[in-house]
């Protein structure tokens, strides 16, 4: 079972949101003794989503939780739109799958670097990602 | 503006990326590296990211577009110094930086532009090789 220890909310607005976020989630990172290669995933995972969440879903929230499993401290982060969600899931999680003229790693790219990913969406209504990465995992 | 600095060393550009980059800046300097490159006539860039914690995808392209832009205008272009642990990631990530030249070091990088530019010197006529190390 996975409890919270803290929890703390950010709010994304524009993109100079992006780098305070980020170092919000360094210093939770830090906080619970990840090593550094696994503080570089979790940190350009959720840049990559926190980009989705203004690209796609025009702003919203990210909670920066500190958590804990029984074993091992991690830290959990829940990014909530109220933008127009997507419509189909299981193609947006393909690699290489974008309606941005991008590259389409951000969703299954970020699936690969934590330990935990999690995202819900109803069209019309908005998004939820939630992803943990754990202090050894 | 927050503007990256670009320094001018003989034909060579270099510019050392100091702090994580967010979107704007990442933009401004991909401009300013083009526009440098023409005005001096650079033969090579080499873009020193020690300093850089981060890389996600949108910087990755940024950097992807700066060697594709630079190999356009004639000259080479070389990245230093990336942290282990940003380029683990972004193997993880999906991004494998294909046409990007790295090297471990400013001096090491500065090596590989120069055997680079000879090289490309040396087949100007009969050219379209650029591969990456
Ligand atoms: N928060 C969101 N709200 C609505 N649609 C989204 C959201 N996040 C992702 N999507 C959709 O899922 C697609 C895939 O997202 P993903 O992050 O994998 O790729 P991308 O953002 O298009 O490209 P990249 O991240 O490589 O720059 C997006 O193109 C977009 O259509
Ligand atoms: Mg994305």
């Amino acid at each position: 079972m996975t409890t919270t220890l803290s929890k703390e909310d950010f709010l994304i607005v524009k993109e100079q949101d992006v780098v305070p976020f980020r170092n919000k989630v360094k210093d939770a990172a830090v906080k619970t003794g990840m090593g550094i290669l696994n503080q570089t995933k979790l940190i350009t995972a959720a840049s990559e989503l926190v980009r989705n969440l203004l690209k796609y879903g025009g702003g919203g929230t990210v909670a920066i939780e500190a958590v804990n499993n029984g074993r091992e401290n991690g830290v959990r982060l829940v990014f909530s739109d109220k933008g127009p969600g997507i419509a189909d899931l299981s193609l947006a999680m393909q690699d290489g799958f974008s309606t941005g003229k991008s590259l389409g790693l951000g969703l299954p790219g970020t699936k690969r670097l934590v330990n935990e990913f999690n995202i819900q969406s109803t069209v019309g209504e908005g998004t939820t990602v939630t992803i943990i990465k754990w202090k050894n995992g | 503006m927050d503007r990256i600095p670009i320094l001018k060393m003989g034909d060579f550009l270099l510019v050392t990326i100091q702090v994580d980059l967010y979107d704007q800046l990442a933009e401004n300097l991909e401009t300013d590296l083009v526009n440098a490159v023409k005005k001096h006539n650079s033969k090579g860039v080499l873009i020193d990211i020690s300093s850089v914690s981060i890389i996600d995808s949108f910087m990755g392209r940024i950097l992807g577009n700066i060697g594709a832009m630079s190999r356009i205008m004639g000259a080479q272009s070389v990245i230093v110094g990336m942290q282990p642990a940003v380029a683990m990631t972004l193997v993880e990530l999906g991004l494998t930086l294909t046409g990007v030249a790295t090297a471990l070091n400013v001096e090491k990088g500065m090596e590989l532009l120069r055997s680079k530019i000879l090289l490309s010197d040396g087949q100007s006529d009969d050219d379209d090789d650029n591969d990456t190390e």
